[in-house]
């Protein structure tokens, strides 16, 4: 078998009886990257030389016996939302496309100090606005079981990357989905963890009540793995919890007993595929072969959760995103040109004898931030900032902003009372197998409704896992999405692998054909 | 609610985005869509209920006053798009 078909847990193994070096194993995924990434284009960056001096750096430390951290010169890619000192961290906009951060996101520096080989930067919709990866400033990502169809997103490009076998383990972020929903449509695991668990210190800012990172894999002990290494309290970051970190990784193999699964009524009405209806069921029975047992719950206020989400994270960006102003970094238009037009209005203004738009025309300073923003920021992009800005303006705040942080509430009180009944909600992870590329582009409201099961995670601030669970008639992979109380992280990747040891959907592989 | 192109463009303004004309009309037709959809949140009665912007509903997080290194001004400066050897440069506020 070669080495880019292991599980990362394997490859850790060979990696720690010396049975293969991380250049070796490094080798061979940088190879997959150069004969699949032409179709695919997951990476935004890959850095061979350096990634590959790493790895040498880290065989080198081996050789001479010294302490290797538990990531042990296995490759992780990391999507293009951390920062990396000195590298370039574009979050896939223009506004950022020469932004080379002064420091490391704590989830980088604690990957550098687990000794983990940092692949590249992944693609991803920009600024991790969409479920799609279309929305990359640069390119889009294709699903490696369907290269006509999109990875999912926002963190797409990592989890196509997984998916192609261009790496074992990657990093992403999910404010409303961004890693479960694409590790579902490209057939691999992927965890959203408690918000508080992982430092976002360093993560390019979105929706920071929602926002979470969280790694992506082939199974749920390769996530585990991973997430043991970018969890924990950051003084950096003050939303991050003081709460000891277990041994995710040691626990993951030891099955659950007496589990009580919540199956969710309003989740299975219209809209679900049938494909993926009828694989989610299947799931279903697979934990009750098990031993669980399987209960029906509500949460009545799921349906309002897409709405009460598409007020809070676009209000949340608009005030985050207000920091792109083209002067401490990123983009800024030609100063000139700028000037020239505003002095071109000005006058044409002047001579009309128009007093009222005069006084109107933007100062200096003011076009541009305007232009600038204009010039660098993507079309969902803007689209979120306008509705956050509107949902956030005088005389539209109570109605809009502060009536989604009531439901936010009633969303967050629904899943207490659920879990009062069960240990974890089961269900779809997306109401449908990946869609083609350029179905959704002049219909936003569609694709956003794509988040139904995602979305309340992120606003209840609990944790969820996607896991493949089927393909569908044509081939394509289905998610099934677990969700647990806050911090349950490990015992939900516990039942994860209990479904993984059960059943051989995390181990198919796309054809690649024509690659 | 519907919303106006005059509606949206005065967001654009104090969203500081510039937006063609073009833009105008598409964005003002989907904004008018997408609250039109999130206008549902209304149909609840909220009342009584305590907004929740977070979700771990932590307060004040401390830590000790201690003096430690930042990132060096001339990192800083580096990624600014026009600077001197001191300050970020922006074109002119007030006027001549």
């Amino acid at each position: 078998m070669s080495l880019i078909e292991l599980s990362a847990t394997e490859l850790l193994q060979q990696l720690s009886r010396g049975d293969v070096s991380s250049r070796q194993v490094t080798r061979a995924f940088l190879d997959a990257i150069e004969s699949r990434d032409g179709a695919v284009r997951a990476f935004l960056r890959v850095d061979a030389d350096a990634v590959l001096a790493r790895a040498e750096a880290i065989d080198e430390r081996r050789a001479k016996g010294d302490r290797i951290g538990p990531l042990g010169g296995l490759p992780v890619a990391v999507k293009d939302v951390l920062c990396t000192q000195g590298e370039v961290t574009s979050c896939a906009s223009k506004m950022l496309e020469n932004f080379r951060p002064p420091y490391d996101a704590t989830v980088i520096a604690r990957l550098r100090s687990a000794d983990a080989v940092i692949l590249g930067k992944t693609n991803m919709d920009e600024f991790a606005m969409g479920g799609s990866t279309e929305n990359s400033a640069f390119h889009p990502t294709h699903n490696p079981w369907d290269l006509q169809r999109i990875p999912g997103g926002s963190s797409g490009g990592a989890a196509a990357a997984v998916a192609a076998g261009m790496a074992p383990l990657s990093i992403g972020s999910d404010t409303g989905g961004s890693i479960r929903q694409p590790a579902g449509l490209c057939g691999v695991t992927g965890m959203k963890p408690t918000y508080g668990r992982v430092s976002r210190y360093g993560l390019i800012a979105f929706a920071s009540s929602l926002d979470q990172i969280g790694p992506l894999a082939r199974t749920a002990q390769d996530a585990a793995l991973l997430l043991e290494v970018i969890s924990g309290h950051d003084p950096l970051d003050s939303t991050s919890v003081d709460r000891e970190v277990p041994s995710y990784s040691q626990s993951v193999t030891r099955p659950l007993e007496n589990l009580r699964l919540g199956v969710v009524r309003e989740h299975f009405g219209e809209g679900l595929d049938a494909d993926v209806n009828a694989s989610v069921r299947e799931a279903i029975e697979v934990y009750r072969s098990l031993g669980a047992t399987i209960e029906e719950i509500s949460l009545p206020h799921a349906k309002y959760a897409v709405a009460t989400y598409y007020i809070i994270a676009p209000s949340e960006a608009s005030s985050n995103l207000a920091r792109y102003d083209g002067v401490h970094y990123g983009h800024r238009t030609d100063q000139r040109a700028m000037m020239r037009q505003l002095e071109a209005e000005r006058s044409a203004l002047e001579k009309a004898g128009d007093e009222a738009a005069l006084a109107q025309l933007d100062s200096p300073l003011v076009r541009m931030f305007r232009r600038t923003r204009a010039e660098g920021f993507g079309d969902e992009v803007k689209r979120r900032i306008m509705l956050g800005t509107y949902a956030l303006s005088a005389g539209y705040y109570d109605a809009y902003y502060l009536k989604a942080l009531k439901v936010r509430r009633l969303i967050r009180q629904d899943y207490d009372a659920a879990f009062e009944q069960v240990d974890f909600i089961i269900g779809p992870v997306a109401p449908k197998p990946a869609g083609k590329i350029g179905e959704f582009q002049d219909d936003p409201l569609s694709l956003y409704l794509l988040d139904v099961y995602t979305v309340s995670a992120n606003l209840a601030g609990t944790a969820g896992i996607s896991i493949p669970c089927g393909l569908s008639g044509a081939g394509l992979p289905i998610g099934l999405q677990l969700q647990s109380p806050p911090f349950e992280e490990e015992r939900l990747l516990r039942a994860a692998h209990m479904y993984q040891t059960a059943t051989d959907w995390h181990q198919r592989r796309p054809e690649l054909q024509g690659i | 609610m519907s919303l106006t192109q005059a509606d949206v463009k005065k967001v654009s303004l104090l969203a500081r985005l510039d937006l063609s004309d073009q833009e105008l009309q598409t964005m003002t037709a989907q904004l008018t869509k997408i609250v039109g959809f999130v206008e549902q949140l209304a149909e609840l009665d909220t009342e009584e209920v305590e907004p929740m912007a977070g979700a771990l509903g932590v307060a004040n997080v401390f830590r000790d006053d201690v003096v430690r290194p930042s990132v060096a001004r001339e990192e800083m400066l580096a990624n600014a798009p026009h600077h001197d050897e001191e300050f970020f440069l922006v074109p002119p506020v007030l006027g001549e």
